[in-house]
Protein backbone atom coordinates (compact mmCIF):
# COMPACT_ATOMS: atom_id res chain seq x y z
CA UNK A 1 0.00 0.00 0.00
CA UNK A 2 1.30 3.57 -1.04
CA UNK A 3 0.51 6.37 0.99
CA UNK A 4 0.00 10.00 -0.45
CA UNK A 5 -0.28 12.21 3.48
CA UNK A 6 -0.98 15.69 2.77
CA UNK A 7 1.89 15.88 -0.44
CA UNK A 8 2.72 19.19 -1.70
CA UNK A 9 5.41 20.12 -4.63
CA UNK A 10 6.37 23.65 -5.48
CA UNK A 11 9.66 23.70 -7.66
CA UNK A 12 12.08 26.44 -7.59
CA UNK A 13 10.52 28.53 -10.05
CA UNK A 14 7.23 29.12 -8.09
CA UNK A 15 5.18 26.36 -9.47
CA UNK A 16 2.94 24.58 -8.02
CA UNK A 17 2.83 20.80 -9.18
CA UNK A 18 0.98 18.84 -6.62
CA UNK A 19 -1.10 20.98 -3.86
CA UNK A 20 -1.70 18.72 -0.28
CA UNK A 21 -2.74 15.65 -1.70
CA UNK A 22 -3.74 12.96 -0.25
CA UNK A 23 -4.90 9.46 -1.50
CA UNK A 24 -4.05 5.78 -0.65
CA UNK A 25 -3.01 3.23 -3.54
CA UNK A 26 -4.04 0.19 -2.65
CA UNK A 27 -2.38 -3.17 -2.27
CA UNK A 28 -2.21 -6.05 -5.16
CA UNK A 29 -4.49 -3.08 -7.25
CA UNK A 30 -3.94 -0.56 -10.27
CA UNK A 31 -4.59 2.79 -9.71
CA UNK A 32 -4.37 5.25 -12.71
CA UNK A 33 -3.32 9.00 -12.25
CA UNK A 34 -4.76 10.80 -15.14
CA UNK A 35 -5.09 14.37 -15.74
CA UNK A 36 -3.80 16.49 -18.62
CA UNK A 37 0.33 18.35 -18.62
CA UNK A 38 0.38 20.25 -15.33
CA UNK A 39 -1.58 18.17 -13.24
CA UNK A 40 1.18 16.64 -11.09
CA UNK A 41 0.57 13.37 -11.88
CA UNK A 42 4.01 12.82 -12.95
CA UNK A 43 5.32 14.26 -9.77
CA UNK A 44 3.74 12.49 -7.42
CA UNK A 45 4.44 9.10 -8.98
CA UNK A 46 7.88 10.41 -8.54
CA UNK A 47 7.49 10.83 -5.29
CA UNK A 48 7.20 7.20 -4.79
CA UNK A 49 10.63 6.14 -5.55
CA UNK A 50 12.19 9.71 -4.13
CA UNK A 51 13.19 11.02 -8.19
CA UNK A 52 11.30 13.85 -6.47
CA UNK A 53 11.19 15.04 -3.06
CA UNK A 54 8.10 16.73 -1.87
CA UNK A 55 8.18 20.19 -0.30
CA UNK A 56 5.97 18.88 2.54
CA UNK A 57 3.90 15.95 3.36
CA UNK A 58 4.86 12.02 3.96
CA UNK A 59 4.95 9.39 1.75
CA UNK A 60 4.89 6.10 3.11
CA UNK A 61 5.17 2.53 2.08
CA UNK A 62 3.69 0.14 4.00
CA UNK A 63 3.37 2.71 6.54
CA UNK A 64 7.41 3.23 6.14
CA UNK A 65 8.32 6.80 5.08
CA UNK A 66 10.39 6.95 2.38
CA UNK A 67 12.15 9.93 3.04
CA UNK A 68 13.92 7.76 5.81
CA UNK A 69 14.87 4.68 2.97
CA UNK A 70 17.73 5.10 1.21
CA UNK A 71 16.91 6.07 -2.46
CA UNK A 72 19.13 3.53 -4.29
CA UNK A 73 18.13 1.11 -2.51
CA UNK A 74 14.07 2.36 -2.65
CA UNK A 75 14.19 1.87 -6.37
CA UNK A 76 16.20 -1.01 -7.25
CA UNK A 77 12.82 -2.93 -5.58
CA UNK A 78 10.59 -0.81 -7.07
CA UNK A 79 9.62 -1.64 -10.77
CA UNK A 80 9.91 1.84 -13.38
CA UNK A 81 8.57 1.92 -16.87
CA UNK A 82 8.95 5.18 -18.91
CA UNK A 83 7.68 6.20 -22.07
CA UNK A 84 9.71 4.12 -24.41
CA UNK A 85 11.00 1.95 -21.81
CA UNK A 86 13.96 4.33 -20.88
CA UNK A 87 16.19 1.34 -21.77
CA UNK A 88 19.83 1.46 -22.06
CA UNK A 89 20.89 2.41 -25.56
CA UNK A 90 24.29 0.87 -25.50
CA UNK A 91 23.11 -2.47 -23.81
CA UNK A 92 21.94 -5.26 -25.79
CA UNK A 93 18.25 -6.38 -25.04
CA UNK A 94 19.06 -8.81 -22.27
CA UNK A 95 20.97 -7.06 -20.41
CA UNK A 96 18.80 -4.20 -20.36
CA UNK A 97 16.63 -6.78 -18.80
CA UNK A 98 19.07 -8.36 -16.16
CA UNK A 99 20.33 -4.51 -15.36
CA UNK A 100 18.60 -4.29 -11.55
CA UNK A 101 19.35 -7.74 -10.78
CA UNK A 102 23.13 -7.41 -11.69
CA UNK A 103 23.13 -3.95 -9.54
CA UNK A 104 21.78 -5.90 -6.86
CA UNK A 105 24.42 -8.56 -7.28
CA UNK A 106 22.70 -11.79 -8.53
CA UNK A 107 25.76 -13.78 -10.99
CA UNK A 108 25.36 -12.91 -14.74
CA UNK A 109 24.32 -16.55 -15.30
CA UNK A 110 21.42 -16.44 -13.32
CA UNK A 111 20.12 -13.01 -14.13
CA UNK A 112 20.35 -13.93 -17.61
CA UNK A 113 18.14 -17.27 -17.35
CA UNK A 114 15.85 -15.16 -15.21
CA UNK A 115 15.84 -12.28 -18.37
CA UNK A 116 14.97 -15.18 -20.69
CA UNK A 117 11.86 -16.41 -18.81
CA UNK A 118 10.75 -12.70 -18.27
CA UNK A 119 11.17 -11.90 -22.16
CA UNK A 120 8.97 -14.95 -22.22
CA UNK A 121 6.12 -13.90 -19.76
CA UNK A 122 6.56 -10.00 -21.21
CA UNK A 123 5.48 -11.58 -25.22
CA UNK A 124 9.05 -11.54 -26.44
CA UNK A 125 10.64 -13.72 -28.76
CA UNK A 126 14.04 -14.86 -26.90
CA UNK A 127 16.08 -14.54 -30.11
CA UNK A 128 15.50 -10.73 -29.55
CA UNK A 129 18.25 -10.99 -26.40
CA UNK A 130 21.12 -10.12 -28.22
CA UNK A 131 19.75 -7.15 -30.18
CA UNK A 132 20.09 -3.57 -29.35
CA UNK A 133 17.25 -1.30 -28.09
CA UNK A 134 17.54 0.74 -31.37
CA UNK A 135 16.97 -2.35 -33.21
CA UNK A 136 13.75 -3.20 -31.90
CA UNK A 137 10.63 -1.97 -32.80
CA UNK A 138 8.51 0.30 -30.29
CA UNK A 139 6.37 -1.76 -28.62
CA UNK A 140 8.99 -4.42 -28.53
CA UNK A 141 10.84 -1.78 -26.58
CA UNK A 142 8.17 -1.57 -24.50
CA UNK A 143 7.65 -4.52 -23.66
CA UNK A 144 12.02 -4.96 -22.84
CA UNK A 145 10.96 -1.85 -20.55
CA UNK A 146 8.31 -4.41 -18.51
CA UNK A 147 10.42 -6.81 -18.46
CA UNK A 148 13.07 -4.71 -16.71
CA UNK A 149 11.01 -3.35 -14.31
CA UNK A 150 9.02 -7.01 -12.97
CA UNK A 151 13.37 -8.87 -13.23
CA UNK A 152 13.57 -8.30 -9.20
CA UNK A 153 9.86 -9.28 -8.51
CA UNK A 154 9.12 -6.51 -7.45
CA UNK A 155 5.46 -5.23 -4.73
CA UNK A 156 5.40 -2.09 -6.78
CA UNK A 157 5.35 -1.59 -10.40
CA UNK A 158 5.35 2.27 -11.75
CA UNK A 159 4.36 3.17 -14.79
CA UNK A 160 4.89 6.29 -15.95
CA UNK A 161 3.07 6.68 -19.22
CA UNK A 162 4.57 3.98 -20.67
CA UNK A 163 2.34 3.42 -23.89
CA UNK A 164 1.98 7.41 -25.06
CA UNK A 165 5.04 6.66 -27.76
CA UNK A 166 3.91 3.69 -29.43
CA UNK A 167 0.97 3.77 -32.34
CA UNK A 168 -2.92 2.90 -31.46
CA UNK A 169 -2.96 -0.98 -32.19
CA UNK A 170 0.68 -1.42 -30.49
CA UNK A 171 -1.35 0.25 -27.57
CA UNK A 172 -4.08 -1.88 -27.33
CA UNK A 173 -1.52 -4.31 -27.63
CA UNK A 174 0.12 -3.50 -24.50
CA UNK A 175 -2.62 -2.65 -22.64
CA UNK A 176 -4.42 -6.15 -22.59
CA UNK A 177 -0.69 -7.87 -22.09
CA UNK A 178 -0.66 -5.66 -18.86
CA UNK A 179 -4.10 -6.70 -17.81
CA UNK A 180 -3.14 -10.03 -18.17
CA UNK A 181 0.15 -9.71 -17.05
CA UNK A 182 -1.39 -7.81 -13.55
CA UNK A 183 -4.39 -10.79 -13.14
CA UNK A 184 -1.23 -13.72 -12.39
CA UNK A 185 1.55 -11.01 -10.72
CA UNK A 186 -1.22 -9.03 -8.87
CA UNK A 187 1.46 -6.01 -8.40
CA UNK A 188 0.97 -2.89 -6.83
CA UNK A 189 0.51 -0.74 -10.24
CA UNK A 190 0.40 2.89 -10.15
CA UNK A 191 0.08 3.96 -13.54
CA UNK A 192 0.16 7.82 -15.41
CA UNK A 193 -1.45 8.47 -18.24
CA UNK A 194 -3.65 11.30 -19.82
CA UNK A 195 -5.43 9.35 -21.61
CA UNK A 196 -8.77 8.75 -19.78
CA UNK A 197 -9.79 5.69 -22.46
CA UNK A 198 -6.32 3.47 -21.37
CA UNK A 199 -7.26 4.87 -17.70
CA UNK A 200 -10.63 3.90 -17.83
CA UNK A 201 -9.26 0.28 -19.48
CA UNK A 202 -6.41 -0.12 -16.87
CA UNK A 203 -7.41 1.44 -13.44
CA UNK A 204 -9.47 -0.47 -10.71
CA UNK A 205 -8.83 2.64 -9.26
CA UNK A 206 -9.01 5.88 -11.36
CA UNK A 207 -7.63 9.26 -9.97
CA UNK A 208 -8.51 12.01 -11.99
CA UNK A 209 -6.24 15.28 -11.47
CA UNK A 210 -6.99 19.21 -11.90
CA UNK A 211 -4.12 21.59 -13.29
CA UNK A 212 -2.73 22.47 -10.48
CA UNK A 213 -2.25 19.68 -9.10
CA UNK A 214 -5.66 19.02 -6.99
CA UNK A 215 -7.90 15.40 -7.17
CA UNK A 216 -11.02 16.03 -8.91
CA UNK A 217 -12.21 12.81 -8.38
CA UNK A 218 -11.44 9.04 -7.46
CA UNK A 219 -12.95 6.23 -7.59
CA UNK A 220 -13.48 3.31 -10.02
CA UNK A 221 -14.46 3.67 -13.44
CA UNK A 222 -17.88 3.44 -13.12
CA UNK A 223 -18.44 5.36 -10.08
CA UNK A 224 -16.72 8.11 -12.13
CA UNK A 225 -18.89 7.71 -15.60
CA UNK A 226 -22.08 7.23 -13.28
CA UNK A 227 -21.52 10.53 -11.25
CA UNK A 228 -19.05 12.72 -12.60
CA UNK A 229 -17.91 14.79 -9.43
CA UNK A 230 -18.00 18.48 -11.16
CA UNK A 231 -18.19 19.95 -14.73
CA UNK A 232 -14.17 19.65 -14.78
CA UNK A 233 -14.64 15.82 -14.72
CA UNK A 234 -17.54 15.57 -16.71
CA UNK A 235 -15.35 17.49 -19.76
CA UNK A 236 -12.71 15.44 -18.89
CA UNK A 237 -14.25 11.77 -19.50
CA UNK A 238 -16.31 13.01 -22.41
CA UNK A 239 -19.81 12.76 -20.47
CA UNK A 240 -20.68 16.53 -21.82
CA UNK A 241 -20.26 15.49 -25.16
CA UNK A 242 -22.98 12.85 -24.93
CA UNK A 243 -19.91 10.37 -25.76
CA UNK A 244 -21.01 8.44 -22.36
CA UNK A 245 -24.20 8.59 -23.08
CA UNK A 246 -25.17 5.92 -24.46
CA UNK A 247 -28.34 4.30 -26.12
CA UNK A 248 -29.76 1.26 -28.06
CA UNK A 249 -31.49 1.70 -31.37
CA UNK A 250 -33.23 -1.12 -33.19
CA UNK A 251 -31.95 -1.82 -36.46
CA UNK A 252 -33.74 -4.98 -37.93
CA UNK A 253 -33.85 -6.86 -34.58
CA UNK A 254 -30.36 -6.07 -33.78
CA UNK A 255 -29.77 -3.77 -31.03
CA UNK A 256 -27.40 -1.46 -31.92
CA UNK A 257 -25.60 1.01 -28.99
CA UNK A 258 -25.14 4.64 -30.20
CA UNK A 259 -23.77 8.02 -29.05
CA UNK A 260 -24.87 10.62 -27.67
CA UNK A 261 -24.19 12.08 -31.39
CA UNK A 262 -25.58 8.90 -33.13
CA UNK A 263 -22.98 7.25 -33.98
CA UNK A 264 -22.63 3.80 -33.46
CA UNK A 265 -20.32 2.16 -30.87
CA UNK A 266 -21.64 -1.34 -30.99
CA UNK A 267 -24.35 -4.05 -30.48
CA UNK A 268 -25.97 -5.52 -27.58
CA UNK A 269 -24.79 -8.26 -26.82
CA UNK A 270 -26.74 -11.20 -25.32
CA UNK A 271 -26.81 -12.27 -21.62
CA UNK A 272 -23.72 -11.81 -19.08
CA UNK A 273 -20.11 -11.06 -20.84
CA UNK A 274 -17.58 -13.76 -19.32
CA UNK A 275 -14.48 -12.47 -18.27
CA UNK B 1 63.13 9.48 -55.01
CA UNK B 2 66.48 8.06 -54.24
CA UNK B 3 66.63 10.04 -51.21
CA UNK B 4 64.27 7.66 -49.38
CA UNK B 5 65.81 4.10 -50.56
CA UNK B 6 69.01 5.87 -49.38
CA UNK B 7 67.51 6.83 -45.80
CA UNK B 8 64.34 4.80 -45.37
CA UNK B 9 65.97 3.68 -41.84
CA UNK B 10 66.18 7.05 -40.82
CA UNK B 11 62.43 7.53 -42.08
CA UNK B 12 61.70 4.58 -40.32
CA UNK B 13 63.41 5.52 -36.88
CA UNK B 14 61.88 9.02 -37.01
CA UNK B 15 58.02 7.60 -37.81
CA UNK B 16 58.15 5.18 -34.91
CA UNK B 17 59.72 7.97 -32.29
CA UNK B 18 56.84 10.93 -33.95
CA UNK B 19 54.50 8.55 -33.57
CA UNK B 20 55.22 7.82 -29.77
CA UNK B 21 56.10 10.99 -29.10
CA UNK B 22 51.97 11.63 -30.73
CA UNK B 23 50.55 8.92 -28.77
CA UNK B 24 51.86 10.20 -25.35
CA UNK B 25 50.21 13.57 -24.99
CA UNK B 26 46.93 12.11 -27.04
CA UNK B 27 46.54 9.82 -24.07
CA UNK B 28 48.08 11.92 -21.59
CA UNK B 29 45.45 14.95 -22.39
CA UNK B 30 42.88 12.40 -22.82
CA UNK B 31 43.08 11.51 -19.30
CA UNK B 32 43.06 14.75 -17.80
CA UNK B 33 40.28 16.17 -20.00
CA UNK B 34 37.59 13.83 -19.37
CA UNK B 35 37.08 14.82 -15.71
CA UNK B 36 37.86 18.31 -16.72
CA UNK B 37 35.09 18.07 -19.00
CA UNK B 38 32.96 16.23 -16.86
CA UNK B 39 33.23 19.15 -13.76
CA UNK B 40 32.58 22.05 -16.92
CA UNK B 41 29.17 19.72 -17.49
CA UNK B 42 28.24 19.04 -14.05
CA UNK B 43 28.60 22.45 -11.84
CA UNK B 44 27.40 25.22 -14.85
CA UNK B 45 28.01 27.59 -13.00
CA UNK B 46 31.93 26.67 -13.22
CA UNK B 47 31.65 25.80 -16.49
CA UNK B 48 31.75 28.72 -18.73
CA UNK B 49 35.21 30.32 -16.90
CA UNK B 50 36.47 26.71 -16.66
CA UNK B 51 36.33 26.41 -20.98
CA UNK B 52 37.23 29.56 -21.60
CA UNK B 53 40.31 29.10 -19.33
CA UNK B 54 41.51 25.97 -20.39
CA UNK B 55 40.40 26.94 -24.42
CA UNK B 56 43.61 29.83 -23.44
CA UNK B 57 46.09 27.21 -23.42
CA UNK B 58 45.80 26.74 -26.62
CA UNK B 59 46.95 30.19 -27.76
CA UNK B 60 50.24 30.30 -25.84
CA UNK B 61 52.44 29.59 -29.02
CA UNK B 62 54.08 26.23 -28.77
CA UNK B 63 57.64 27.74 -28.99
CA UNK B 64 57.25 29.81 -26.32
CA UNK B 65 55.86 27.10 -24.37
CA UNK B 66 59.18 24.92 -25.16
CA UNK B 67 61.25 27.09 -23.86
CA UNK B 68 59.29 28.32 -20.65
CA UNK B 69 58.51 24.74 -20.05
CA UNK B 70 61.74 23.37 -18.87
CA UNK B 71 62.92 25.61 -16.35
CA UNK B 72 59.44 26.08 -14.72
CA UNK B 73 59.27 22.39 -14.20
CA UNK B 74 63.12 21.84 -14.19
CA UNK B 75 64.24 19.47 -16.99
CA UNK B 76 66.04 19.98 -20.30
CA UNK B 77 65.00 21.70 -23.30
CA UNK B 78 66.33 18.91 -25.26
CA UNK B 79 63.84 16.00 -23.37
CA UNK B 80 60.97 14.40 -24.85
CA UNK B 81 58.68 15.06 -21.50
CA UNK B 82 59.13 19.03 -22.48
CA UNK B 83 57.35 18.25 -25.71
CA UNK B 84 55.32 15.74 -24.48
CA UNK B 85 54.09 18.01 -21.77
CA UNK B 86 53.76 20.69 -23.96
CA UNK B 87 51.63 18.78 -26.36
CA UNK B 88 49.30 17.37 -23.30
CA UNK B 89 48.81 20.90 -22.41
CA UNK B 90 47.21 21.47 -26.13
CA UNK B 91 45.37 18.10 -25.86
CA UNK B 92 44.02 19.21 -22.73
CA UNK B 93 42.73 22.66 -24.05
CA UNK B 94 41.30 21.10 -27.29
CA UNK B 95 39.60 18.18 -25.92
CA UNK B 96 37.64 19.16 -22.67
CA UNK B 97 35.34 21.52 -24.92
CA UNK B 98 34.92 18.51 -26.89
CA UNK B 99 34.19 16.09 -23.05
CA UNK B 100 32.39 18.90 -21.76
CA UNK B 101 29.68 18.67 -25.17
CA UNK B 102 30.01 14.75 -25.05
CA UNK B 103 28.43 14.85 -21.50
CA UNK B 104 25.99 17.07 -22.03
CA UNK B 105 24.62 15.44 -25.35
CA UNK B 106 24.23 12.64 -23.34
CA UNK B 107 20.03 12.00 -23.27
CA UNK B 108 18.78 12.92 -20.13
CA UNK B 109 15.74 10.50 -19.84
CA UNK B 110 18.20 7.80 -20.41
CA UNK B 111 20.32 9.35 -17.44
CA UNK B 112 16.93 9.70 -15.62
CA UNK B 113 15.89 6.40 -15.99
CA UNK B 114 19.42 4.89 -15.04
CA UNK B 115 18.66 6.81 -12.03
CA UNK B 116 15.27 5.66 -11.18
CA UNK B 117 16.12 2.21 -11.42
CA UNK B 118 18.60 2.60 -8.76
CA UNK B 119 22.06 2.99 -10.03
CA UNK B 120 24.06 5.15 -7.77
CA UNK B 121 25.62 8.17 -9.26
CA UNK B 122 29.15 6.15 -8.91
CA UNK B 123 27.69 3.92 -11.29
CA UNK B 124 25.87 5.50 -13.40
CA UNK B 125 29.18 7.72 -14.41
CA UNK B 126 30.71 4.18 -15.29
CA UNK B 127 28.15 2.68 -16.52
CA UNK B 128 25.57 4.73 -18.83
CA UNK B 129 27.37 8.39 -19.15
CA UNK B 130 31.17 7.68 -20.27
CA UNK B 131 29.83 4.97 -22.69
CA UNK B 132 27.09 7.03 -24.19
CA UNK B 133 29.49 10.20 -24.50
CA UNK B 134 31.64 7.60 -25.75
CA UNK B 135 30.61 8.27 -29.61
CA UNK B 136 31.37 12.27 -29.23
CA UNK B 137 34.30 11.65 -27.11
CA UNK B 138 36.23 9.90 -29.86
CA UNK B 139 34.80 11.85 -32.44
CA UNK B 140 36.89 14.85 -30.22
CA UNK B 141 39.83 12.33 -29.53
CA UNK B 142 40.27 12.11 -33.51
CA UNK B 143 40.88 15.95 -33.73
CA UNK B 144 43.39 15.91 -31.20
CA UNK B 145 44.94 12.96 -32.76
CA UNK B 146 45.56 14.58 -35.94
CA UNK B 147 46.83 18.27 -34.07
CA UNK B 148 48.80 17.16 -31.82
CA UNK B 149 50.38 14.42 -34.71
CA UNK B 150 51.47 17.67 -36.85
CA UNK B 151 52.12 19.54 -33.91
CA UNK B 152 55.12 17.14 -33.09
CA UNK B 153 57.20 18.26 -35.79
CA UNK B 154 57.20 21.92 -34.07
CA UNK B 155 59.82 20.18 -31.61
CA UNK B 156 62.22 20.16 -34.03
CA UNK B 157 62.41 23.77 -33.54
CA UNK B 158 64.02 23.16 -29.94
CA UNK B 159 66.01 20.21 -30.97
CA UNK B 160 63.68 17.38 -30.14
CA UNK B 161 63.90 14.54 -32.71
CA UNK B 162 60.89 13.98 -35.25
CA UNK B 163 59.62 13.86 -38.48
CA UNK B 164 60.37 17.71 -38.19
CA UNK B 165 63.89 16.86 -38.76
CA UNK B 166 63.14 16.01 -42.24
CA UNK B 167 62.08 19.54 -42.86
CA UNK B 168 64.62 21.50 -41.13
CA UNK B 169 67.35 19.02 -42.94
CA UNK B 170 66.07 19.59 -46.41
CA UNK B 171 65.45 22.31 -45.96
CA UNK B 172 69.04 23.30 -44.96
CA UNK B 173 70.82 21.22 -47.69
CA UNK B 174 67.74 21.89 -50.49
CA UNK B 175 66.33 18.69 -50.66
CA UNK B 176 62.87 18.38 -51.62
CA UNK B 177 62.31 15.16 -51.42
CA UNK B 178 63.63 14.72 -47.97
CA UNK B 179 60.67 17.46 -47.61
CA UNK B 180 57.96 15.61 -48.78
CA UNK B 181 59.08 12.25 -47.09
CA UNK B 182 58.63 14.13 -44.31
CA UNK B 183 54.98 15.64 -45.05
CA UNK B 184 53.94 12.53 -46.45
CA UNK B 185 55.00 10.29 -43.33
CA UNK B 186 53.39 12.83 -40.95
CA UNK B 187 50.09 12.65 -42.66
CA UNK B 188 50.02 8.66 -42.91
CA UNK B 189 50.79 9.01 -38.49
CA UNK B 190 48.06 10.82 -38.27
CA UNK B 191 45.60 8.58 -40.72
CA UNK B 192 46.92 5.65 -39.21
CA UNK B 193 46.15 7.05 -35.82
CA UNK B 194 42.70 8.01 -36.55
CA UNK B 195 41.65 5.03 -38.03
CA UNK B 196 42.53 3.36 -34.84
CA UNK B 197 40.93 5.46 -33.16
CA UNK B 198 38.19 5.00 -35.14
CA UNK B 199 38.20 1.15 -35.30
CA UNK B 200 39.17 1.07 -31.49
CA UNK B 201 35.14 2.69 -31.35
CA UNK B 202 33.46 0.37 -33.51
CA UNK B 203 35.00 -2.14 -30.96
CA UNK B 204 34.67 -0.61 -27.83
CA UNK B 205 30.53 0.79 -28.78
CA UNK B 206 28.97 -1.31 -31.43
CA UNK B 207 25.81 -0.21 -30.43
CA UNK B 208 26.51 2.78 -31.45
CA UNK B 209 26.87 1.93 -35.39
CA UNK B 210 23.61 2.71 -37.00
CA UNK B 211 21.26 0.30 -36.91
CA UNK B 212 20.85 -1.56 -41.02
CA UNK B 213 18.00 0.67 -42.53
CA UNK B 214 14.83 -2.27 -43.20
CA UNK B 215 14.29 -0.69 -46.03
CA UNK B 216 16.53 0.78 -48.71
CA UNK B 217 15.11 3.64 -51.69
CA UNK B 218 16.11 1.86 -54.83
CA UNK B 219 14.92 2.83 -57.75
CA UNK B 220 13.71 0.15 -59.36
CA UNK B 221 11.30 -0.17 -56.49
CA UNK B 222 9.28 3.19 -57.46
CA UNK B 223 7.72 1.78 -60.31
CA UNK B 224 6.24 -1.03 -57.91
CA UNK B 225 5.05 2.29 -55.51
CA UNK B 226 3.37 3.58 -58.29
CA UNK B 227 1.98 0.15 -59.31
CA UNK B 228 0.03 -0.11 -56.33
CA UNK B 229 -1.13 4.04 -56.06
CA UNK B 230 1.02 6.94 -57.62
CA UNK B 231 2.24 9.73 -55.17
CA UNK B 232 1.51 12.84 -55.26
CA UNK B 233 5.07 13.95 -57.20
CA UNK B 234 4.51 11.03 -59.72
CA UNK B 235 1.75 12.54 -60.72
CA UNK B 236 3.04 16.01 -60.65
CA UNK B 237 5.30 14.58 -63.26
Amino acid sequence: MIEFDRVAKRFPDGTEAVREITLTVPSRRTTVLVGSSGSGKTTLLRMVNRMVEPSSGQVRIDDEDVATLNPVTLRRRIGYVLQGGGLLPHRRVLDNIVTVLRLNGVRRRSAEERGLELMDTVGLDRALARRYPGQLSGGQQQRVGVARALAVDPNILLMDEPFGAVDPIVRTDLQNELLRLQSTLDKTVLFVTHDIEEAFILGDQVVILKPGGVIAQQGTPAEILADPADDFVATFIGAERGQRALRVEDHNGTQVVVDGRGRPAGVLAEGVPRQ
Amino acid sequence: MTWVGANIAQVWNLSVLHLWLSVQPIVIGFVIAVPLGLVAWRYRWLRGGLLSVIGLLYTIPSLALFVLLPPVIGISVLADANLVIALSIYAVALMTRFAADAFAAVDPVVRRSAVAIGYSSWRRFWAVDLPLAGPALLAGLRVVAVSTVSLVTVGILVGIDSLGLLFTDGLQRGILAEIATGIVMTVVIALVLDLVIALAGRLLMPWARRPPRRRRWLPWRSSRTSARGATAAEVAE
